[in-house]
């Protein structure tokens, strides 16, 4: 476990980090298994390639856009020592006020105080994976505090008693006869197969809501350290609504989120749209500069900034690694990601899922217990491929089991390695092996012997060839 | 929060932040280099100006102003949004007034702007005028639709770019069930980079405390991923351009 780092259970999460693993593989098969839920879940990410492409096409060097993008996010993340102090003084300048957090549980105290300090009632949130990484909302009801999820696919998973499934669609896996029911159960609403319908019905729910609460508390996407202004991306306005009408607004971000320019985000913000959902630009992207100003009609009279490092600069010390930093959480990684839609997002066990995850849980809750994930990709460079801001995803899957290997190696790896090198430097003992192996292949089958038990549980071995590779090879020349 | 406890925490953070830092980084795998060679202080200089050098890759947003307006009125389509033309404000203010007979509208918030209140005069229906001194969010709850200014509108993505400053503040433009946004023809620009600008220079470096990119009516797909507008924003979005 890195020191510092969060070890709040999770009812998600694996109770003790030794066992992260073992819950991986058995939800993986159990998920793998249910092919209706895979279909389902292949199918409403079915139309993500057509619109991403299309948005894609419109810009006129996509992969050279790709290029900028990357390099205004290396060169902040690169500068943080000079840019978040940049920052600060900006965003205090605008009469905001900033918290620092090393850890989740202080991100969560100082969270707490605030609210006390605002005598507050009604706590309405947008969504913010940062809360999700700190768990947030537990902590908030066990101090009493009412908190409304406001983002419709977080407040299903809410009424759910679930995290989200995915980090930009928290949803995507429930079916709309299964949110009918929970809204029937929990708002009393009769039943309906529209999503039409039933978006209508978490809106006029929620109206009240916005209006009533005294804190919003909200996530944020880019920490801009020319202006001091914090930036959020959304598509259904309540992130807006959470900034506007309640009298106080908290925001949690990680300290990897600033940029330097303002203008960076002219081209961060229509990638991130397209890459995480094939939009032009995601419908909402505002940027906020402290509370209300004098003259200004509205907004709320205090904004706060948490700050939290949560072992980010664990992650900045690994040079090699660093650019996992550069996540602008757009979730394409996922969206296009072979493992994801095989074993789906709850069997991670994580905050973050799928790829990105894989690569920065380690760093968060500790390698050895989570280099599991690690193993957790074909290696395929999809998610690579798909990252706006060409982080080098699965090469630090790579990374991270080669980090693991180096820092506690398995003793039986390292044995049959050292027997492979063995054998295979000796071209008699190699062909006397291989003589054996292939008349004892039907025994191995047969036997299931409990070292290969776990992978011919999915696979079959195939048939021994009657003679060797090389006899053939010089037969045939 | 106790002035010590904040003060520790944050030396901690910067300090490990340093530290981390000692060591640099590479640079990401590219497509070309061209972003890096023209960074302004030379290659090897870690400030680097993606806007200027990406221009030329992102989505075209036209060269003239008649490109301009068609590439946004084809983006506002695309968004779901209703675009009307106006040969002036008076036509426009016809056509709300219009669109309010239509729609039943009770009452309709607005915003003291040179662009809005000529329209706000002729709606024919109760109306609510939001300033600095007037604001009641149950009042503006109850708006059927609200009208404002803008700050410019980006042809590029079919964005409109709204602020706390000049469009009626916060909610004005995201609680009513409808907004309408009026839109004068010289306030349309190519990129999401060219309306930073302007809002750079109409505020003189100190920014409004909410400015916000408007791009097509709320939405949601978090049921099914089957789009539906009016998620908890704006079920409609109406520009009215004119000039
Ligand atoms: S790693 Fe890249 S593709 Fe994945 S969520 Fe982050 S920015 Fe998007």
């Amino acid at each position: 476990m890195t020191p510092g780092a969060d070890t709040t259970p999770h009812a998600f999460e694996a109770e003790t980090p030794r066992l992260a693993k073992k819950k991986f593989l058995h939800d993986a098969a159990e998920h793998v298994r249910d092919t209706g839920h895979r279909a389902f879940v292949r199918k409403a990410l079915g139309g993500y390639y057509t619109s991403r492409d299309a948005q894609k096409a419109r810009f006129r060097d996509w992969e050279q856009a790709r290029d900028a993008a990357s390099l205004a996010k290396w060169s902040a993340v690169n500068r943080l020592d000079e840019l978040l102090p940049t920052f600060v003084a900006n965003f205090e300048a605008n009469g905001g006020r900033v918290h620092w957090a090393r850890t989740a549980d202080e991100a969560r105290t100082i969270i707490l105080e605030l609210l006390r300090d605002a005598k507050a009632k009604a706590v309405i949130k947008s969504k913010c994976m940062t809360s999700e990484e700190i768990h947030l909302n537990a902590a908030l009801e066990q101090d009493g505090y009412g908190v409304v999820e406001s983002d419709l696919g977080e407040f299903i998973q809410q009424l759910r008693g679930e995290p989200p499934y995915h980090f930009v669609f928290p949803c995507m896996h429930v079916r709309r006869e299964e949110i009918s029911d929970l809204f029937g159960k929990h708002l009393g609403t009769p039943p309906t197969d529209s999503p039409e319908e039933l978006t209508m019905i978490a809106r006029r729910h929620m109206r009240r809501l916005y209006v009533d609460a005294d804190v919003g508390i909200t996530g944020a996407n880019f920490l801009v350290a020319e202006t001091g202004q914090i930036s959020i991306t959304e598509n259904e306005g309540n992130a807006r609504l959470t900034a506007a009408l309640p009298r106080v607004h908290i925001a949690i971000s990680g300290i990897e989120k600033v940029v330097e320019h303002l203008d960076d985000l002219a081209v961060l913000l229509p990638m991130l749209a397209t890459a995480g959902a094939g939009q032009p630009m995601t419908c909402y992207n505002t940027l906020y500069a402290g509370p209300r100003r004098p003259g200004e009609c509205d907004g709320p009279e205090e904004m706060h900034l948490v700050l939290l490092d949560n072992s980010r600069t664990a992650i900045l010390a690994d040079p090699e690694q660093r650019d996992s930093l550069h996540c602008i959480r757009c979730g394409a990684c996922l969206n296009v990601c072979p493992i994801f839609k095989n074993v789906g997002g709850f069997t991670y066990g994580t905050t973050y899922q799928g790829p990105i995850g894989s690569v920065i849980t380690p760093h968060l809750r500790g390698l050895a217990d989570w280099n599991h994930l690690s193993g957790a990709s074909s290696l395929c460079g999809a998610c690579t491929d798909a990252c706006p801001v060409r982080i080098d995803i699965h090469h630090h899957l790579l990374h991270n089991r080669r980090n693991a290997a180096a820092t506690s190696p398995s003793r039986l790896e390292r044995l049959g390695h050292r027997m492979f090198v063995m054998v295979a430097s000796r071209p008699w003992l190699f062909a006397a092996g291989g003589a054996m192996f292939r008349k004892s292949l039907w025994l191995l089958k047969k036997l299931r012997p409990p070292l290969l038990r776990d992978w011919l549980a999915t696979r079959d071995l195939p048939a021994a060839p009657a003679r060797s590779f090389r006899s053939q090879w010089r037969a045939r020349s | 929060m106790t002035a010590g406890g904040d003060t520790t925490a944050r030396d901690t953070i910067l300090a490990r932040v340093r530290e981390a830092l000692r060591v640099p980084a590479p640079l990401p795998h590219m497509k070309s280099h061209a972003a890096v060679a023209a960074a302004p202080a030379g290659p090897d200089s870690l400030t680097i100006l993606p806007v200027e050098v990406a221009r030329p890759w992102l989505p075209d947003g036209g060269e003239t102003a008649e490109e301009r307006l068609a590439i946004l009125t084809e983006n506002l389509g695309k968004l779901r949004a209703e675009v009307q033309r106006a040969a002036d404000l008076t036509a426009a203010a016809a056509q709300v007034a219009a669109l309010v007979r239509e729609r039943g509208w009770k009452r309709v918030a607005w915003h003291t702007h040179p662009a809005v209140e000529p329209v706000a005069a002729t709606l024919g229906c109760d109306s609510y005028r939001l300033d600095s001194t007037s604001f009641d969010k149950d009042a503006l709850e109850a708006c059927d639709a609200g009208i404002t200014a803008c700050d410019a509108a980006i042809a590029q993505t079919g964005s409109i770019l709204v602020s706390s400053a000049s469009c009626g503040g916060r909610a004005l433009s995201i609680l009513p069930h409808v907004h309408i946004v009026i839109v004068t023809l010289d306030q349309i620009v190519a990129t999401l980079g060219d309306a930073l600008d302007a809002i750079r220079t109409k505020h003189a470096g100190r920014m409004p405390s909410m400015l916000s990119f408007i791009t097509g009516p709320s939405r949601t797909g978090d049921i099914e991923r089957i789009l539906v507008l009016g998620a908890h924003g704006p079920k409609e979005l109406f520009v009215i351009l004119v000039g």
